[in-house]
């Protein structure tokens, strides 16, 4: 039905309305362990509409720290708050955060159409309104005809697409990613990495992505984050941080690899 | 803490056998402590006599199925495309599908006094056979049933060998001694306490086989003695003492098992090996080839005979019997209600389970979580007939214990297969919740949408493999029912059992045919979507 439509796969817009307005967070003294675990402890603060890259050795917190604004966790004390709203006792869904990790975004048992539809209604509910949001987010996805295929169907780039497709049919305010490029050979990071920033241009969300690439970082991040051992070590623009005067912490981690 | 349904569920399922489990002991108890006199008087002769051929039995039984498995299994792995092994293989799996009752007719009709190999050994040997009744039909009937199963055991194990190994084996040119000491050997040692634990375990709970090929006093098991004091000689005592003997064994036994790590629901699974090209000596390729073609004969002939003997029965008149036709009908209802129990209850615990184990988060499991998981094994301590004769003794009183068979089979079967729901399930469902938990909770899918989208059809192939092996194992079971049947409820092995009584042997063998090809018909389907469930999905 839209074959002879011209669009361009890429570009992406606001599906539906206007675009979600983006909200700041922060986490107010937040502390945390896993059970025989040692102990977290997050202070953070982000702008409204920013993209954060959080870093950091592995076991220092990053996806914790995601998991903890998520809901996934419950922190043992502090506040989280989303656009000036507490959020801390929230379940994942009512917070206004979207979330993508490494792999496993999809059921692998739906389609890819069923998979973004879920974005809007969990039991798969779907007025025409609905199902145009879904097949449009499908279209600027770069996913035209993929509509009906199964996750095992499609390349691991393809996949992370119909993860965003999703991310914009559920106009959350917050997006997170985990690690989301971890898994993507150079070529497909890259086109990932530009349909990110593309999504932010469009939807003026607040992002937040975990990376182990300073590469990464530089490209889409105005702001980072930098991890050790479960403490917010530094916090500044990614160009400073990178560039320049970085905390030996950060250019431990580095390895000299810098950029 | 927030109610959750899927612990509920698993606590559901947990009393659900629970209350089978303990009814069953308090009957016992009961029973004995209001006459101690009399039940300690039990401990006699007798008690020791029946103990001691129990394990006599088991150990012979074990010996003389694991040692030709450890022969026949490494006969197969060194033959990675001798014609025709699939196939053997999955021969070799029949017997596991396979009713004791039904293969005890095969057995009779091939070795018995009137059977196929009577005459010819009667004129080799110029001696009249006397057929295979006491202690050698009860061991050819293991060996049957646990020689097959222990050579696949030992070559999942033999396959799991990384293909490296060979491939330096053959380049250091090992000849089948040597291939076998350093190669095959250090596998097979370590597969061996829980194969044998598994086989020797089954030999002393064998009830049907000793039951139709033993009986009398010189080759009575157990769980048979349980069973005749209570049908016949009406002696509960009797029976309480010797239930108490048989749980300490297997009790003994099952801590035995576990300690040695062993499987306990007999994995019919045989892994896909690691490719290998071999070039065993030409005495080594004569000597495993009689090896495989022996065991094949050894195994396929009573598949055959209970085919041939079944279809030498008049079975238009044993398919228009109302006997028979009842007995179906009440067998199928039964099987299809426990079965269904069983997947439910499995479902219930697999959950609870997981959800208990998301819920802590890394700290160690507590006690219902550990009730969850191993306490289903708990069951397999606890033969069918002890549960049927425990809740027999506290029902007596006060019910027609007859009226309530339908219930008694279905509940115990139920239960019987759960383990191996259990087993067939949690992977499948462990896995499912892994990837999807996170993602529903992020997009609010919860609730029967959540059933209903997520996490129903990933689960409905191992659901419906559970349903088709507790069915099949329902069906053929004579545990229960040998106790609790009567002329108003008969199931098919009943009925069995009651024409080979009578001597009517034709029907029984037309309808051991039957209820074969009904098991082997579920377990084919069952597992050729567990084979297409387990194949690579992209």
């Amino acid at each position: 039905m839209w074959q002879g439509e011209k669009v361009q796969p890429l570009m992406l817009h606001p599906v539906n309305g206007s675009p979600p307005k983006s909200a700041g967070l922060a986490l107010e003294k937040i502390s945390f362990a896993y059970p025989n675990g040692p102990q977290l402890a997050f202070d953070l603060k982000v702008e409204a509409g920013d993209i954060v890259s959080v870093m950091g050795p592995s076991g220092s917190g990053k996806s914790t720290l995601l998991n903890l604004v998520a809901g996934f966790e419950q922190p043992h004390s502090g506040k989280i708050l989303i656009d000036g709203r507490d959020v801390t006792g929230l379940p994942p869904h009512q917070r206004g955060v979207s979330m993508i990790f490494q792999e496993n975004n999809l059921f692998p048992h739906l389609t890819v159409e069923q998979n973004v539809g879920l974005g809007r209604s969990p039991s798969l509910k779907l007025s025409p309104k609905d199902r145009k949001a879904v097949a449009s987010a499908i279209e600027r996805t770069g996913l035209r005809g993929k509509a009906d295929r199964l996750p095992s169907a499609l390349s691991g780039g393809e996949r992370q697409r119909a993860a965003l497709a999703r991310v914009l049919v559920q106009q959350n305010p917050i997006l997170m990613l985990d690690e989301p490029l971890a898994s993507l050979g150079p070529a497909l990071k890259d086109e990932m990495l530009d349909l990110i920033k593309e999504l932010h241009q469009s939807q003026g969300m607040t992002i937040l992505m975990v990376t182990h690439d300073p590469q990464d970082a530089l490209r889409l991040a105005r702001t980072l984050v930098f991890l050790e051992k479960g403490h917010i070590v530094a916090t500044g623009t990614t160009q400073e941080l990178l560039r320049e005067g970085a905390p030996s912490a950060l250019t431990d981690y580095l390895g000299g690899r810098g950029v | 803490m927030r109610f959750n349904r899927r612990i509920a569920a698993g606590a559901f399922a947990l009393a659900f056998m629970g209350v089978l489990v303990f009814g069953a002991l308090l009957g016992l108890l009961q029973e004995g402590l209001r006459s101690t006199g009399q039940t300690l008087a039990v401990f006699d002769g007798y008690l020791f006599r029946i103990a001691r051929f129990t394990l006599w039995q088991a150990v012979l039984s074990t010996v003389l199925s694991i040692g030709p498995a450890l022969l026949v299994a490494r006969a197969f792995v060194r033959h990675p495309s001798f014609p025709g092994r699939k196939l053997i293989l999955q021969l070799f799996a029949v017997p596991l599908a396979l009713p004791a009752i039904v293969a005890v007719i095969g057995i009779l009709a091939l070795y018995g006094r009137a059977g196929y190999l009577a005459p010819a050994i009667s004129a080799l040997f110029d001696w009249r056979w006397p057929g295979t009744y006491g202690l050698s039909g009860i061991l050819l009937a293991h060996v049957f049933f646990n020689m097959p199963m222990a050579t696949r055991l030992f070559l999942a194990a033999l396959e799991t060998i990384p293909s490296h190994q060979w491939r330096l084996s053959t380049q250091l040119g090992m000849g089948g001694m040597a291939s076998f000491r350093f190669v095959e050997w250090p596998v097979l040692r370590s597969a061996i306490p829980g194969v044998a634990g598994l086989v020797f375990l089954l030999c002393v709970t064998s009830f049907t086989i000793v039951l139709t090929l033993g009986g009398g006093p010189g080759a009575t098991t157990l769980e048979v003695a349980i069973y005749q004091a209570l049908r016949f000689d009406f002696d509960p005592q009797r029976a309480i003492v010797l239930t108490l003997v048989q749980l300490m064994l297997t009790s003994a036994i099952l801590w035995l098992l576990t300690r040695f790590g062993a499987v306990l629901t007999g994995d019919t699974h045989l892994p896909i090996g690691s490719r290998r090209l071999l070039f065993p000596g030409r005495l080594e390729r004569i000597l495993n080839h009689t090896i495989i073609a022996l065991a094949l004969l050894f195994v396929g002939s009573p598949i055959v005979t209970i085919v041939l003997a079944g279809l030498k029965a008049d079975l238009a008149r044993l398919a228009m019997d109302p006997a028979v036709q009842r007995a179906t009908l009440v067998s199928l209802a039964l099987a299809f209600v426990a079965a269904g129990l069983s997947v439910l209850l499995a479902f219930g615990l697999v959950a609870a389970r997981r959800s208990l184990e998301l819920k802590r988060r890394g700290s160690s499991a507590g006690f219902f979580e550990h009730l969850t998981d191993g306490g289903v094994l708990m069951v397999l301590v606890i033969p069918p007939i002890v549960l049927g004769a425990g809740w027999f003794v506290l029902l007596r009183t006060s019910v027609d214990v007859f009226s309530v068979a339908p219930i008694m089979v279905a509940w115990v079967n139920a239960v019987m297969a759960l383990p191996f729901a259990v087993r067939i399930i949690r992977p499948a469902h462990d896995a499912a919740s892994h990837r999807h938990e996170k993602l529903c909770s992020s997009l609010g899918i919860a609730g029967f949408a959540r059933l209903r989208l997520i996490d129903w059809p990933p689960m409905r192939r191992p659901a419906l493999l559970a349903f088709a092996f507790a069915m099949a194992l329902s069906l053929g079971d004579l545990g229960v029912i040998a106790l609790f049947g009567s002329d108003q409820v008969q199931t098919l092995p009943y009925l069995l059992l009651q024409r080979m009584g009578s001597y009517r042997t034709a029907d029984a063998a037309g309808i051991a045919l039957f209820v074969g090809i009904l098991c082997l018909s579920l377990m084919y389907v069952a597992g050729r979507e567990s084979a297409a469930a387990d194949a690579p999905s992209r």
